[in-house]
């Protein structure tokens, strides 16, 4: 069963990877990605950050993308957590968690969600720094990483 | 009617998050929409203006600037996605 939440509220890292690993003992294999707030971004210290989505196409992009790891691979379960509003240094930003028969798919669709994530869910960052707030800029790195998975 | 919605830098330098404007053969495509929007100046013009990476969604689907735009529709403006 595939799971998408979009929250301002923590999420329990343990508990989320905890049920997908015990819905079916089908599963051989758990792979999770956790992205969290650095205190450092180009080359400054970064108090607090802000995320901001877009209500109702956020979660209709991340449903497209777990449909898409889904025609893709054989999988057994995707949990996708990201958090908005106000987070602090050490947050989880980004939980992603796939169970599969075996690693290797399991691997690489969490690889293939967070990278399609990056550059396709309506999220943006805004970092507080000392020297006042700034939006984050895209990634070429990002693009990049989602190319790699075009067919 | 068409509802436009504005996301993160573009809502915060623009003031505004969302208008409603009225559908007319002037409002068919994305392309249109820009121009009117890019027509009013100030922040406008420079946020919509070339060099400038905005992406727009329609009813919450990604696309493009020749896509067309129905009566009713929902049509957003933001900077490229910055999450995860």
């Amino acid at each position: 069963m595939n799971q998408i939440k979009v929250q301002t509220e923590p999420f329990d890292m343990a508990a989320i990877q905890e049920a997908l690993r015990r819905s079916s003992a089908g599963i051989g294999a758990v792979v999770t990605f956790v992205g969290q707030m650095r205190d450092i971004n180009e080359g400054d210290a970064v108090t607090t950050m802000t995320l901001e989505h877009y209500p109702g196409m956020t979660e209709k992009a991340l449903q497209a993308i777990v449909d898409e790891a889904d025609d893709r691979w054989d999988l057994m379960g995707i949990h996708v957590v990201h958090r908005v509003g106000p987070l602090q240094p050490l947050d989880p930003i980004v939980l992603v968690a796939v169970a599969s028969a075996h690693r290797g798919e399991a691997f690489q669709a969490c690889e293939f969600v967070i990278d399609y994530l990056k550059t396709r869910a309506p999220f943006w960052k805004k970092e507080q720094t000392p020297e006042g707030e700034r939006w984050v800029d895209a990634r070429h790195s990002d693009d990049q990483a989602e190319s790699r998975w075009k067919k | 009617m068409i509802n436009l919605r504005f996301f993160a830098r573009l809502r915060e330098e623009l003031q505004t998050g969302s208008e409603t404007m009225e559908y007319s053969s002037e409002t068919q495509t994305v392309e249109a929409v820009v121009a009117q929007l890019k027509s009013r100046g100030g922040s406008w013009s420079d946020l919509f203006g070339d060099g400038q990476t905005v992406l727009v969604a329609v009813n919450q689907e990604m696309c493009d600037r020749d896509s067309s735009i129905s009566d009713g529709d929902e049509v957003a403006f933001f900077p490229p996605v910055t999450g995860g």
